[in-house]
């Protein structure tokens, strides 16, 4: 640990996010589809207003498929956002990140996945994304 | 459903990420940068400092309310969500609260991100439609002659509430105060509490 912390206020009203009631992130690859998206918008790939329209028909179509209510994840709707606007704009196709998401699903154990996979193509993935 | 529903989305952020990597689109340094940022160093003691000051500075506090981007500034607060910003003055007649009905637009730079209550789309939909009763349930009671005014963030326009200063403050510094504001305070569902 270290003792040269900057001098925020840690556990009081006014403390940083993270320890203002909740995580900021509530798991890792919320921050990183988060930081993604914002470091394309700082060196100009992706409009935030472009982005945002997007994020609002993501966030509308989960309220009109669970007009009860339930179990709303935010950082869902914005990674799927953040697909459909690089998908419409030619920038990552959907067929492209479904080739590299099955290959990333693939990787042998102790990566991701507590389980072992099978090294060959043409295995059927669908028993491997039971989680998540 | 698209396969953005189905498939693990730590899993497909990565897939994600990796590819517009590999295409120079994204780099890894600036999206850690972002993430520390945001876990780190912007968050409600930006927007504590807005609040103590103007609850001191009475030139400052007329600053801040002609022109809330300009005022905030002065304290080095901006960024990405702060560019237009208006604050919104609660007082014995009026109480403000925010709301963003569309998605979550929230000021990041004297907030941070927004917390989850905020982005539920219960709290979405009821703070417009009963904002009293919302308030209520934050332990809100106000007086029926206090009018209520909800502001919708889903324009260019991201406002902080600049609460009303409680009493039994006057002999406290500008730290001290800024330690008595809340984020739910500068949202506007809750008062600062005296000490």
């Amino acid at each position: 640990m270290t003792s040269s912390a900057p001098a925020l206020d840690v556990d009081g009203p006014a403390a940083p996010p993270r320890s203002n009631g909740e995580l900021v992130f509530a798991e890792p690859w919320e921050g990183r589809a988060f930081g993604l998206a914002m470091a394309m918008v700082d060196r100009g790939v992706l409009d935030y207003e472009a982005f945002r329209a997007r994020l609002i028909a993501r966030i509308s179509a989960w309220e009109r498929a669970n007009p009860r209510g339930g179990d709303f994840r935010y950082y869902r709707c914005w990674l799927a956002a953040l697909e459909d606007e690089l998908a419409d704009r030619g920038l990552v196709a959907r067929g492209d990140l479904a080739v590299r998401s099955a290959a990333l699903a693939s990787r042998p154990a102790g990566h991701d996945h507590g389980h072992e996979h099978d090294h060959g193509h043409g295995h059927d993935h669908d028993n491997g994304h039971g989680h998540g | 459903m698209s396969d953005a529903d189905v498939i693990d989305p730590a899993l497909r952020e990565e897939a994600l990420e990796s590819l517009l990597i590999e295409r120079g689109l994204a780099d890894t340094a600036t999206i850690e940068t972002f993430i520390r940022t945001y876990e780190t160093a912007v968050g409600p003691m930006n927007g504590a400092k807005v609040v103590a000051k103007a609850w001191t500075d009475p030139d400052y506090k007329r600053r801040l309310l002609a022109d809330g981007t300009a005022a905030i500034a002065e304290l080095g607060f901006k960024g990405p969500q702060g560019e237009h910003m208006v604050v919104l003055e609660n007082t014995p007649a009026v109480h403000h609260v925010v709301v963003c009905t569309l998605c979550s637009c929230y000021p990041w730079p004297v907030l941070g991100l927004p917390p989850s209550w905020y982005k539920d789309p219960a709290y979405r939909s009821r703070v417009v439609r009963e904002p009293r009763a919302v308030l209520a349930e934050w332990g809100t009671e106000l007086a029926p002659e206090v009018e209520v005014r909800v502001h919708d963030s889903s324009s260019e326009v991201r406002y902080l509430v600049l609460p009303q200063r409680p009493s039994g403050t006057e002999s406290m510094s500008e730290e001290e105060l800024a330690a008595l504001v809340t984020r739910d305070a500068m949202v506007g569902v809750t008062e600062v509490a005296a000490p």
